[in-house]
């Protein structure tokens, strides 16, 4: 989520015909540059530096977990030691010290967990505030007002390793959502999670997936109940505050037969001169005629202009559509980090069920994104779509990379994918990589993959209609990702428009 | 690490048996792509590039097996088309089949041992530019270990087509082919391939295209079910040049055919296409790499591919602009038609682009064939089987008419047409 910007804007600006008032609106938004650059003082506690089994140890005490989760930690450090970090994307940054980071850190006010929000440091409730994530219950998100009905949102909110308040609690309880830190599912429901964690994404699934799974030390966990239509939106929000502190959290999604949820998450840092880590895992299982929405903003601190700080994001997100007529959803607008190594999943299992992703990656400055999806077709008649916009300005590099495979099994089903690359000055690079695999010929594929740069045309005309460069630019390219803008949730969608001229600034003249 | 040292060994092993001892103008290219074969080893399936094609039977060694093809009373390909024949049987050239290459303007590469030779400036360097950034290996053992090929050097229009012609004749005929083709300053030339070569042919063409020159290059790689080839084409293109390349595949167990196009010259335009057509253990691989330099250029990469009863198809195509190539027009397009359950595409269609007013798509479909204009068809009284093959060779078309030569392309369809009715179910 991050700020939604509120504006007056009538009062300022005379809106020009064929100008509508929403385009001024996220042209106006563009005022400041990273907005969630700064920093909360709080007392911290960390874990020592670097990462062995104690640490592992260590993090599982914390969380105060039961014997099998230290243990199934441990088998997965074990394997982490054994592996190789995958450097086949396009990316190019140095070597990373795993042994120079702190693997946990924790507000010192967090100590006792707080009962209730009420308890929550007031430091704490005020950075959230600050970020625009009222962790009040009856205090809604800013930029939904306005509508018939109010809408709920409920958050859980995590601040570097610890989740520090989940809202709507009761509420949700009442319809048989469970909606918590993942640390306390562990404790309050260690049947769902044993039965379902690392199901999605086994413990030795890749390099940072291990790495994640032995040190995660919290994110959420969402059960829907059989039937339930989620009665509101859930959302997490990742804060990254300590320094040369990794954040590694882990989130669980099960959505049991005929269920509903959508399910929102954003991410900020404040600005630092070195990188930091974030290595995430989200799992979603989704059975028999449910769906699940998931939608993200990252908004990670994204380095400076000469590519000093910013977060290094690799990120293993995936879902199994286990039930037949199931679906999932991703829509990602990743704008911030350093790095993006990032490839939410479709396992497409259950006959009939349905898979799709739509992506927004901006990269600007020094920033290098290697991101899109996999595909993976193995019930009959499955649908996917992917719809991929890229965009590269400064000296960026941004690579859309995506699997789709008909299996043999996976009889009439179908795909189509789009990838377009839209490149802003000519030190910036736009690449696509996909992989398709047919096995079976009742299936139809189809791909296409444009990449071309802001046109002329467009921009002479909002030049013409009294806008300055960077307007424009932002302009064209929101028009460019609307396709993918409009697969947002609301409250998405418009701090998502007003990221996208943000996160292009200077990249202009 | 274990996975490189076997690629090592591989490679040292292939080199061992072969006879790569040669003296003349080409023994220091030679020289040096055995160090770079060395240096990288032999290709295996794990490599990425390969991750579509097991390289195993390519690669090893010892010989392999390949029965022979039985064209029947079939005509030969080209037979109507006025040109200069040059036969090589498994490899061999053979001067009793073939007519005298020096009325072309055609030199052997066997015959030609002279310390200083024209070819010395190209023999292995479109080859070794080529292995950045990803290494083609049996190119190099190509430069390495050719034993014949052609080289030709053209200034002005050529009077008629060049056509190598290659024979398989021997079951375990192994063959290597380099062959180098320079078009000077305004030259045009068109050059003709057919036939399967050898049980396992591995074949290099280097051709430089200079300003303002055009080439044009159509072959078809013969029929016999179980030969296998690996080829590579390198070429460069100087500024206002042509550069045409189609490729008849049908039948063989296994091609891998790699085309590597650089544009060096501003206004270049290059096309690349291919029509493969597979029944049964059928293994299809076109890897194509075009590098755009230079600005204002054009590319187009038309592959298609008709697949049935565990036929496999593979495409990986890429297109790399590089900064400062700016107004590049870059087409890629492949698709493929599977015509039973068992067959099966697997493509990656690449772009890597690094400067901004350019303008580059790609699209790929796979899919069974259109039952709509199917019925269509048989709704205005086409028999199934006419109608089937109509369909085809609709779908072949737009990679067949890369072919500018209308004689040229009329033989090819006619060839397509007679595999299609020998291949009906």
């Amino acid at each position: 989520m991050g700020n939604v910007v509120e504006l007056d804007v009538e009062d300022q600006i005379e809106v020009r015909e064929g100008v509508d008032r929403e385009t001024i609106e996220t042209v106006q938004a563009m005022a400041g540059k990273y907005k969630h650059g700064w920093e909360t003082e709080i007392e911290t506690e960390y874990a020592p530096k670097g990462l062995n089994e104690d640490i592992v140890r260590l993090i599982s005490d914390k969380n105060g977990e039961p014997e099998w989760m230290l243990e199934w930690r441990l088998a997965a450090y074990r394997r982490w030691l054994t592996m190789e970090e995958p450097r086949w994307a396009m990316l190019n940054y140095p070597e990373i010290d795993y042994q120079d980071q702190y693997y946990y850190a924790k507000p010192k006010s967090m100590g006792a967990k707080p009962k209730s929000l009420d308890e929550v440091d007031p430091k704490l409730l005020a950075t959230y505030e600050k970020l625009g994530i009222p962790l009040k219950e009856q205090m809604l998100l800013a930029g939904v007002e306005g509508a018939d009905e109010p809408r709920k949102v409920a958050v859980d909110a995590v601040f570097d390793s610890v989740s520090v308040g989940t809202t709507f609690k009761e509420e949700l309880k009442k319809a048989g959502v469970i909606f918590c830190a993942i640390s306390e599912a562990i404790r309050e429901y260690p049947e769902l999670v044993k039965k379902y964690l690392g199901s999605v994404v086994p413990q030795s699934d890749n390099f940072f997936a291990t790495l994640n799974s032995a040190v995660f030390s919290d994110g959420s966990f969402v059960y829907i109940p059989e039937g339930v239509r989620c009665p509101m939106e859930l959302s997490t929000y990742f804060r990254i505050n300590a320094e040369n502190t990794g954040q590694f959290e882990r989130t669980l999604i099960v959505a049991e037969k005929g269920s509903y949820v959508s399910y929102l998450e954003g991410c900020t840092a404040p600005k630092r001169d070195t990188h930091q880590l974030h290595a995430a895992v989200v799992e979603i299982v989704i059975l028999e005629d449910a769906e699940v929405k998931y939608s993200t903003v990252q908004n990670w601190y994204p380095g400076d202009e000469e590519g000093k700080g910013g977060i290094y994001n690799f990120v293993t997100k995936r879902a199994d559509c286990r039930g037949a007529r199931s679906k999932v959803m991703w829509t990602q607008v990743e704008t911030g980090s350093a790095i993006t190594w990032k490839y939410p999943s479709c396992i497409l299992r259950g006959d009939d069920s349905q898979g799709e992703f739509y992506s927004i990656a901006i990269a600007n400055n020094a920033q290098q994104a290697d991101t899109g999806t996999k595909m993976i077709h193995l019930g009959k008649n499955t649908k996917s779509r992917i719809v991929s916009k890229g965009i590269s300005a400064g000296r960026a590099q941004n690579t859309y990379r995506g699997l789709v495979t008909m299996h043999p099994k996976a009889t009439n089903s179908r795909n189509y994918t789009q990838c377009d690359s839209l490149l802003i000055g000519d030190k910036c690079g736009a690449h696509t990589v996909p992989y398709i695999e047919v096995k079976n010929n009742s299936s139809r594929v189809e791909h296409e993959a444009t990449t071309s740069k802001v046109d002329d045309d467009q921009l002479f005309y909002c030049r013409s209609r009294g806008m300055d460069e960077e307007e424009a630019v932002a302009l064209v390219v929101n028009g460019f990702c609307k396709e993918v803008l409009q697969a947002l949730p609301m409250e998405f969608a418009m701090e998502a428009q007003s990221l996208v001229a943000i996160s292009l600034e200077g990249s202009v003249g | 690490m274990a996975v490189l040292q076997a690629k090592l060994d591989a490679a040292e092993a292939r080199l061992a048996a072969l006879d790569v001892a040669h003296a003349g103008w080409s023994a220091a290219a030679r020289k040096d792509a055995a160090t770079r074969l060395r240096a990288m080893g032999l290709p295996v399936k794990r490599d990425e590039y390969w991750r579509y094609t097991d390289p195993t039977s390519l690669t090893v060694a010892a010989p392999v097996t390949a029965a022979l093809f039985d064209a029947g009373d079939e005509a030969p390909l080209f037979n109507g088309i006025d040109r200069v024949r040059l036969v090589f049987v498994d490899g061999v050239f053979d001067p009793t089949q073939s007519d005298d290459p020096t009325t072309a303007g055609v030199e052997l590469l066997s015959a030609s041992t002279a310390d200083i030779h024209w070819a010395q400036g190209l023999y292995g360097v479109l080859e070794a530019r080529g292995q950045t950034p990803v290494a083609r290996p049996l190119a190099a053992l190509n430069t390495a270990a050719a034993t014949e090929g052609v080289l030709i050097r053209v200034t002005g229009k050529a009077d008629k087509p060049i056509n190598l012609i290659y024979l398989h004749k021997s079951e375990h005929s192994d063959a290597i082919l380099h062959h180098v083709v320079k078009l000077e300053e305004g030259a045009e030339l068109t050059l003709l391939e057919n036939g399967p070569g050898a049980a396992r042919f591995n074949k290099v063409l280097e051709v430089d295209v200079a300003d303002g020159a055009r080439f044009h290059h159509i072959r078809a790689q013969g029929r016999d079910h179980e030969r296998r080839a690996a080829t590579h084409i390198f070429a460069r293109l100087g500024a206002k040049s042509l550069f045409k390349s189609f490729t008849l595949t049908a039948n063989g167990v296994l091609t891998r055919n790699e085309a590597v196009l650089e544009l060096t010259g501003d206004d270049a335009v290059a096309h690349v296409a291919g029509a493969a057509v597979g029944d049964g253990n059928f293994h299809h691989d076109d890897t194509v790499f075009v590098t755009h330099a230079a600005e204002r250029c054009e590319s187009r990469q038309v592959f298609k591919k008709v697949l049935k009863n565990g036929a496999v198809g593979v495409f990986q195509g890429k297109i790399l602009v590089k900064p400062g190539a700016q107004k590049t027009d870059g087409y890629q397009i492949s698709q493929s038609l599977l015509l039973d359950e068992d067959s099966q595409f697997l493509a990656k269609p690449e772009l890597e682009i690094y400067a901004d007013d350019v303008k580059c798509s790609h699209g790929s479909t796979s899919g069974a064939i259109d039952e709509t204009a199917l019925y269509y068809l048989r709704s205005r009284g086409v028999p199934l089987r006419q109608a089937q093959s109509l369909l085809v060779l609709a779908f072949l078309a737009e990679a067949i008419s890369e072919i500018e030569d209308e004689a040229i392309a009329e033989d090819i369809r006619a060839r397509l047409e007679g595999w299609l009715a020998r291949h009906d179910r």
